[in-house]
């Protein structure tokens, strides 16, 4: 008998024709948010008020959901907060079985609503922290007194009882404090934190320049993270997620296309990542017109870039080719125009100069912010 | 779901070791469960979704913050054809990890 310590088993056993259920669902349940962040996941082209699914059809799709094989529902935003009915819809996810996580930036979460969403049966809150200085929190967040909401937030979580992470996305502006953050986490009493290196897509990208970190940094804040490791192992665990633009290899976008994870927008498209309408050549399904299964097992969307069989050279021959799975679309298609390339991540791409390129463009004079809002998003006539 | 490291034993004590006399438990927000869909156990955790293979949810199964780690050991030495310190091996390994990961409690 041996016994392996259970891992994340790769779903890369696809056997037969049928890919194996979904994981995880993200359910952006609104684009509105009280904060800024001009690193946000949401797309440039935001989607209003008046566009969001309304509670039945999003009772439908965590109804889908779960019978798809679906395990867990992240309820994202925006700041899903912003939705009157988020404690019946938590109620509805735990009622069919879906292990529920709120991802929140917690403005706005008072003791009577977490109350309420613990009661329904939520399980795991995710704070997001921009930094352990509060006022460059509130410059980040693009909010007065965004810092103080949180650390209200953080408290009323644990008074909740619930588990606590705290998320913290880090770049060239607050990596100098990482330390203190690390501090500042376990001070609000997280079980885990989560420090994120910006990814950049959409809003993100639009502020390459002024967040991407630099080599030296970079190798700091990893060096940080491991002794933090160390010296907490037992209080707080840490997960590290890496910018690659100072990788050798891809990340294994999403763990693959289509193949762990569904992202249903506050409109109800259903997309492989959060990032995924930024890709022009493909039409996204809709919650309105199918089901979660159908768009799963049988769209052309979920299909396109899904296994190996759209790679071109190097990645169809690369041995790596089913462990990064070609790297992220999106980023291939942001930065050479062509969704179907390799990811200019890897050392391989013949455009991988482009990230040398990036690091020299953020080393050089300092840049302004461009802040994620709705009125840039339809001024500057973004899809 | 990215992965979180090498169980790390701090100098300054960090995760308590698990030994024969050790009894564990699964937290409150932690779901170790048997899925239809897939037909098999899973465990979710926050930011956690762990598929164990077969000999795992053995274990899994006898934790129940009653037993303590001996009585997992020989429960699973009584139905498995392999020698009480191979299974004991893989139990310790198997349950220091998944204590250091928060999946599991003291």
């Amino acid at each position: 008998m041996s016994l392996k310590a259970a891992a994340d088993r790769s779903p890369g056993s696809v056997v037969g024709p049928r890919p194996d259920p979904p994981l995880a669902l993200l359910a952006e349940l609104t684009h509105r948010c009280p904060l800024r962040c001009p690193y946000c996941s949401n797309p440039l082209a935001l989607e209003r008020a008046d566009v969001e699914l309304d509670t039945a059809t999003w009772r439908r799709v965590l109804g889908e959901a779960a019978a798809l094989g679906v395990l867990q529902v992240h309820f994202s935003g925006g700041e899903p907060l912003a939705r009157r009915d988020l404690v019946d819809l938590v109620r509805h996810a735990a009622g069919a079985g879906l292990y529920a996580n709120l991802i929140t930036s917690g403005i706005g979460l008072e003791r009577r609503r977490m109350a309420a969403l613990a009661a329904a049966g939520l399980e795991h809150v995710q704070l997001s922290l921009q930094d352990s200085d509060s006022a460059a929190g509130d410059v980040i967040a693009g909010r007065p007194g965004a810092q103080g909401e949180k650390h209200r937030a953080a408290k009323v979580v644990r008074e909740a009882g619930l588990p606590l992470t705290i998320n913290a996305v880090v770049h060239r502006r607050n990596l100098e404090r990482l330390e203190q953050l690390i501090e500042l986490a376990l001070g609000l009493g997280a079980e885990r934190l989560e420090i994120a290196h910006v990814q950049y897509y959409g809003w993100g990208l639009a502020n390459r320049a002024a967040l991407l970190p630099s080599r030296a940094q970079l190798d700091r804040a990893t060096a940080t993270v491991a002794a933090a490791r160390l010296r907490l192992a037992g209080r707080l665990v840490i997960d590290y997620v890496v910018p690659d633009y100072y990788a050798r290899r891809p990340k294994a976008c999403m763990g693959g296309w289509g193949r762990r994870f569904l992202n249903v927008t506050p409109a109800g498209k259903v997309l492989p990542c959060h990032a995924a309408e930024t890709l022009p050549v493909l039409e996204f399904p809709t919650v309105a017109e199918s089901s979660l299964a159908e768009i799963w097992y049988e769209s052309a969307a979920f299909r396109q870039f899904r296994g190996t069989g759209w790679m071109g050279e190097p990645c169809r021959s690369c041995e790596r080719r089913e462990i990064d799975w070609g790297g992220c679309r999106c980023q291939a298609f942001a930065l050479t125009g062509d969704a179907a390339r390799i990811d200019p991540a890897c050392a391989l791409s013949p455009e991988h100069g482009l990230m040398a390129r990036a690091q020299a463009e953020a080393e050089t004079a300092p840049v302004g912010l461009i802040y994620r809002s709705y009125r840039l998003s339809s001024a500057r006539g973004f899809r | 779901m990215s992965e979180t490291g090498p169980i790390a034993q701090g100098p300054g004590g960090g995760v308590r070791v698990v030994d024969g006399g050790t009894v564990l438990r699964f937290p409150p927000h932690v779901k170790f469960r048997f899925d239809d869909t897939r037909q098999a156990w899973v465990v979710l955790a926050p930011e956690k979704l762990l598929l164990p293979d077969p000999t795992a949810v053995e274990v899994l199964r006898l934790v129940d913050g009653a037993r303590d780690v001996d009585a997992i050991v020989d429960d699973l030495a009584g139905r498995f054809e392999a020698p009480r310190e191979v299974i004991s091996g893989d139990v310790l390994a198997l349950l220091q990890d998944l204590l250091s990961k928060r999946i599991l409690r003291g």
